[in-house]
């Protein structure tokens, strides 16, 4: 584990200047999408032949770079032992994680280097992380991007699935990075969904989200009002999607081979190879009423009939499992079916009849379909994406999909922050030493919903240290959670005891250590883009930026206040830092600034002693409270 | 119930104290939201629930009323407006956002409401998990309880949760009333009393959930 130790209030996040483009990208467990939005209006980016669906597949060769999508499919029947699929469900996994999801993986899955860190997968050769993996797709849906507009694309808002927790988001964030993509926002895949779909129908009242995907189930109610895109609650499961069907399908054909009396031993190929057998048949008995697939391992393949009943039969479980969260949701939410006023559906899983019909029974209605379920979640990201780059009259207020607490004596959880609570969010308690003379105090932070430790899922550990000796409940340790609007949780602990206080800040951080970080970075072709030393220097201009503007204000307010040659030597450090923000070099930003800081002080404090001359006093809360009404 | 009177703009409040702003190091009101000079988004001071989204501090308020002001807030305070600025004013908003995000959490939930206007009048109430010395309560609670576990079927369920919804209806129009009289005592009663309510509706989902699968 990898804690990232920052002052309080530095956002771990660097930003870049206005230059590029900014997407929206749908990192999907089968198919990736991208879309680009102007004025308003959201397109998905599309290839020549106008597919806009990347598969999320990676193909890797001992020798040149890694191919990805429609190619890499091809790949997956010549040489299935170097293609990678459905990654984004390890995205922030540990070995322990894999092995509770069965061994339906056709993956060789290693245990990453370091403690509690991210599996690896063994592929031609070489083991490879889950974030790089993801990161040649992004890579991919970026250069689908440039190719579409012919502008460089740098920035994107990328959506995870609602339930993802704090380690996937991480995960997904640095894969970005390793794309050389800077992450405006994490957006849930739900309220993009929402967002595409609120503003296209200009819809106003409660909608749920049913998003299916490859791998990840989510549910969300959402309330539309006014161009305020709220999240009620929400609800889902990281581990239940089409890929489950596919599976149950494959084990079905598998026990029939075993009926037929044929061998079942099979590499990890050929499991690829039976999955993509399952798959065809499950999309297919969306259409017609029966088939058969034919299974090809060792040299006895294998012929097997299946019908809609059959398929229905095999993955029923599955779709009640759906059916039992969206219920909880809506018990969340403290409201009932008819509160609803329709359910868009999302996610190319919900192509299937049974879980259609099964929506319709839950809602009492037909869920709503105009928009393609394929492409919903990206269009939503791409007006995010615009909204946060060149503005927006929408406001989009999500929640914690999960609970976060803090391990207590005998093994229990102390919920912090509940479920569904609209982030960003803050929230605080405190805790004592049980011992006499304790000077150190381990925190455990774990996120879940059940009240033991040992059932919920560890994000962090850290220990408090130097804390005065004292009685035991005498020390007051206040443990704050904060979630950011990107749903990423960072733990601060302050101990206040008499005249004493001690501030660290925690960041959970999973499997990538800053050197297996650092070498993604520097194996990717784009590095340069997304070197954290680039990085830091896109920050010191914008900072940089945000001084000279404040200056010229404080000037045209108060400049009065100067003599000539004060007014001379302000303007020349100015200049200076516009000089310097202009060059490559941080350092040079750093001590301009700190010239410029120093020169003006002097006027600071007249400014100071002036006082508010105008009846003038600032948006405060009364003022800004007369506009809003 | 009636609509809260807004401060309009010409019956504002005095300047307050001053404070540098961080960003230009000129004065600014301490209750700014934004500079007046360069704009830059301020730091969340140090007020309660209600200033802080501009309601006056009682019982009473209309949920639409409270809603419009979270959404006003929030549509300048997001750091979804912040995007492309830099680091500390994407942090400054963030905190901005959760103020708003929590005294929104608190304030919408009458429950909550009530408590927190109760710790406000300095009256605070017990936490969590400690003893409530309610005699009547407790009473209540045993043999409410004792019905929810002989309940073997959901028709018999749904007589207990009817009832225990009527309950909650009238704990919340009593806590109001107390509220309106100014009658503290009955106010912090009554929010204890529907505490233990809320707790008793979460019993009865779990108990739901096991009669629906048979348990
Ligand atoms: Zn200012």
């Amino acid at each position: 584990m990898l804690l990232e130790i920052h002052e309080p209030g530095a956002s771990p996040l660097p930003h870049a200047d206005d230059v590029g483009v900014a997407v929206g990208i749908d990192l999907g467990t089968t198919n990736t999408v991208v879309a680009y939005a102007h004025a308003g209006k959201p397109e998905a980016l599309r290839d020549p032949d106008g597919v806009a669906l990347i598969p999320s597949i990676v193909a890797y060769r001992e020798s040149s770079q890694a191919t990805v999508g429609e190619e890499a499919r091809r790949l997956l029947l010549d040489n299935p032992h170097n293609v990678v699929s459905s990654i984004k469900r390890l995205m922030g996994r540990g070995i322990a994680d894999v092995k509770a999801l069965g061994g339906t993986l056709p993956y060789i899955v290693e245990p990453g280097t370091g403690k509690n860190s991210m599996v690896q997968l063994r592929i031609a050769g070489k083991a490879r992380s889950p974030v790089e993996i993801s990161a040649e797709i992004l890579r991919a849906a970026r250069a689908r991007a440039e190719q579409a507009l012919g502008r460089t694309v740098d920035r994107a808002v990328i959506t995870v699935p609602a339930y993802f927790d704090d380690a996937a988001r991480t995960a997904t964030r640095d894969a970005a990075r390793v794309a050389g993509l800077e992450v405006l926002r994490l957006v849930n895949e739900p309220t993009a969904a929402a967002l595409a779909y609120g503003l296209d129908k200009h819809a106003e009242g409660v909608f749920a989200v049913y998003d299916l995907g490859g791998g990840t189930f989510d549910f969300s109610l959402l309330r539309l009002e006014k161009g305020v895109f709220q999240v009620l609650a929400t609800g889902g499961d990281a581990a239940l999607g089409g890929d489950d069907f596919d599976h149950a399908v494959a084990e079905h054909f598998l026990a029939d081979r075993k009926a037929q009396g044929k061998p079942l031993a099979m590499d990890a190929g050929e499991v690829k190879l039976a999955l993509a057998s399952a798959r065809l048949a499950k999309e297919c008995l969306s259409r017609q009423a029966e088939g058969v697939w034919s299974l090809d391992i060792g040299d006895l393949p294998s012929r097997h009939r299946l019908d809609v009943a059959g398929l229905e039969g095999l993955i029923a479980p599955f779709v009640a499992r759906t059916m039992a969260i969206c219920r909880g949701v809506l018990a969340d939410a403290g409201m009932g079916v008819d509160g609803v006023k329709g359910v868009v559906l999302v996610g190319g899983s919900t192509r299937v009849p049974l879980v259609r019909r099964e929506v319709e029974a839950l809602f009492g209605q037909p869920p709503l379909q105009d928009i393609d379920p394929d492409e919903v979640v990206a269009l939503g990201a791409a007006l995010q994406a615009e909204a946060l780059t060149v503005g927006s009259d929408t406001l989009l207020l999500d929640v914690t999909p999960l609970s976060l607490g803090i391990e207590t004596i005998g093994g229990l959880v102390e919920k912090i922050v509940p479920r569904n609570t609209p982030i960003p969010v803050s929230l605080a308690q405190e805790f004592t030493t049980y011992q006499d003379s304790q000077t150190g105090m381990a925190l455990h932070v774990v996120q879940g919903e059940r009240e033991k430790v040992e059932d919920c899922r560890s994000l962090a550990r850290f220990e408090l240290l130097g804390i005065p000796p004292m009685t035991a409940g005498a020390a007051r340790i206040k443990v704050s959670f904060s979630v950011d609007a990107d749903g990423l949780l960072t733990v601060s602990a302050l101990e206040k005891t008499t005249g004493m206080s001690q501030h660290v800040e925690v960041k959970p951080s999973y499997g990538l250590d800053d050197a297996a970080m650092e070498r993604m970075l520097r194996d990717s072709i784009e590095h340069a883009a997304s070197d954290m030393s680039e990085r830091l220097l896109t920050e010191a201009r914008v900072d940089a930026r945000r001084v000279t503007l404040a200056l010229d204000a404080a000037l045209s307010a108060d400049g009065d206040l100067l003599a000539g040659h004060e007014r001379h030597q302000i303007d020349a450090a100015r200049t200076r830092l516009v000089l310097a923000a202009e060059g490559g070099d941080r350092d040079a930003i750093a001590a301009a600034m700190e010239g410029l800081e120093s020169i003006v002080k002097p006027f600071a404090e007249k400014r100071m002693d002036r006082g508010i001359r105008q009846a003038l006093t600032g948006v405060e809360v009364e003022r800004l409270a007369a506009k809003i009404g | 119930m009636s609509k809260i009177e807004l401060p309009s703009a010409a019956a504002q409040q005095p300047p307050g104290p001053l404070t540098p702003c961080w960003s230009c190091k000129g004065p600014v009101d301490a209750r700014a939201l934004f500079c007046h000079t360069c704009g830059a988004v301020q730091p969340p001071r140090g007020i309660d629930h209600f200033a802080r989204l501009a309601l006056p501090a009682m019982f009473e308020i209309p949920i639409a009323d409270l809603e419009r002001r979270y959404f006003g807030f929030q549509r300048y305070l997001h750091p979804d407006r912040f995007a492309v600025k830099s680091a500390k004013e994407k942090a400054i908003s963030q905190q901005q956002a959760a103020a708003l995000n929590e005294a929104y959490e608190v304030l919408k939930n009458p429950l909550t409401r009530g408590a927190y206007l109760l710790g406000l009048k300095g009256n605070p109430l017990p936490g969590d998990g400690q003893t409530v010395n309610d005699p009547e309560l407790l009473m209540e609670a045993m043999e409410t309880r004792e019905a929810l576990a002989d309940a073997k079927d959901a028709a018999s369920l749904k007589g207990i949760a009817d009832r225990a919804r009527g309950d909650f209806e009238t704990a919340q129009r009593r806590l109001a009333t107390a509220f309106a009289e100014d009658d503290l005592e009955g106010a912090r009663r009554t929010v204890l009393r529907l505490r233990y309510l809320e707790k008793f509706r979460d019993e009865l989902r779990a108990r739901a959930i096991n009669i629906a699968q048979g348990k």
